[in-house]
């Protein structure tokens, strides 16, 4: 009896509005889970991607710029640039701490920049997941 | 600024692991199958970075 209640219940409640969440776990990642609370996951998703961000910063990963050209040069120079702006607050503090590492040869570099990269399709991957909690797409 | 610098293992191996746990995380719900595909993920990650690994040293003989 109690549990049918609670069924309609849940089922009749409308679902939020995902705007604002969406765009909080953009601004500062993790943190839509926790105004649709679910703490433990903005928590840990906020972790993974301010971890590989900074990990990304401690082996001077390089930004990408806006650029295009050839199809392949535009997909990775713009695809990247997009991946570094999902990152939001963290993306524009480090710019604004002054932030610039060039782009140079080698493996530790190369990989930051995968990683800042990573950091920002991570925060994506939470926006989805955000929006679908907030549409009930998904508990 | 302190400068991180780890083998490419190294880096591969923790890549790996904040990715798998992200997916497991957003990919799943529930708290045990979550843990059981940020694992199955782990586990794939690991496995292309040996399989490929082994491919471009042959590749390169």
């Amino acid at each position: 009896m109690t549990t049918e209640v609670k069924k309609d219940i849940a089922a009749v409640e409308p679902a939020q509005s995902w705007f604002l969440p969406v765009l909080l776990t953009w601004v500062a990642p993790g943190a839509g889970y926790f105004l649709l609370k679910s703490p433990e996951r903005g928590a840990a998703m906020a972790t993974m991607s301010i971890v590989m961000f900074i990990v990304g910063l401690l082996m001077r990963g390089a930004f990408f710029e806006a650029q295009t050209g050839d199809l392949l040069t535009t997909v990775i120079y713009c695809g990247g640039w997009i991946a570094n702006l999902a990152n939001g607050s963290l993306y524009f503090l480090a710019k604004a701490f002054g932030y610039n590492s060039p782009d140079v040869a080698g493996h530790v570099v190369d990989y930051g920049t995968k990683f800042l990269v990573g950091s920002g399709l991570i925060n994506i991957l939470a926006m989805v997941d955000v929006f679908e909690i907030a549409t009930r797409k998904k508990s | 600024m302190p400068k991180m610098a780890l083998s490419h293992f190294e880096m591969a191996i923790l890549f790996s692991l904040l990715t798998s746990v992200a997916l497991g995380i957003t990919g799943k719900t529930g708290r045990q199958e979550q843990i059981r595909y940020a694992a199955y993920c782990f586990g794939s990650f690991v496995l292309a970075l040996f399989g490929l690994g082994w491919l471009m040293y042959f590749g390169h003989r």
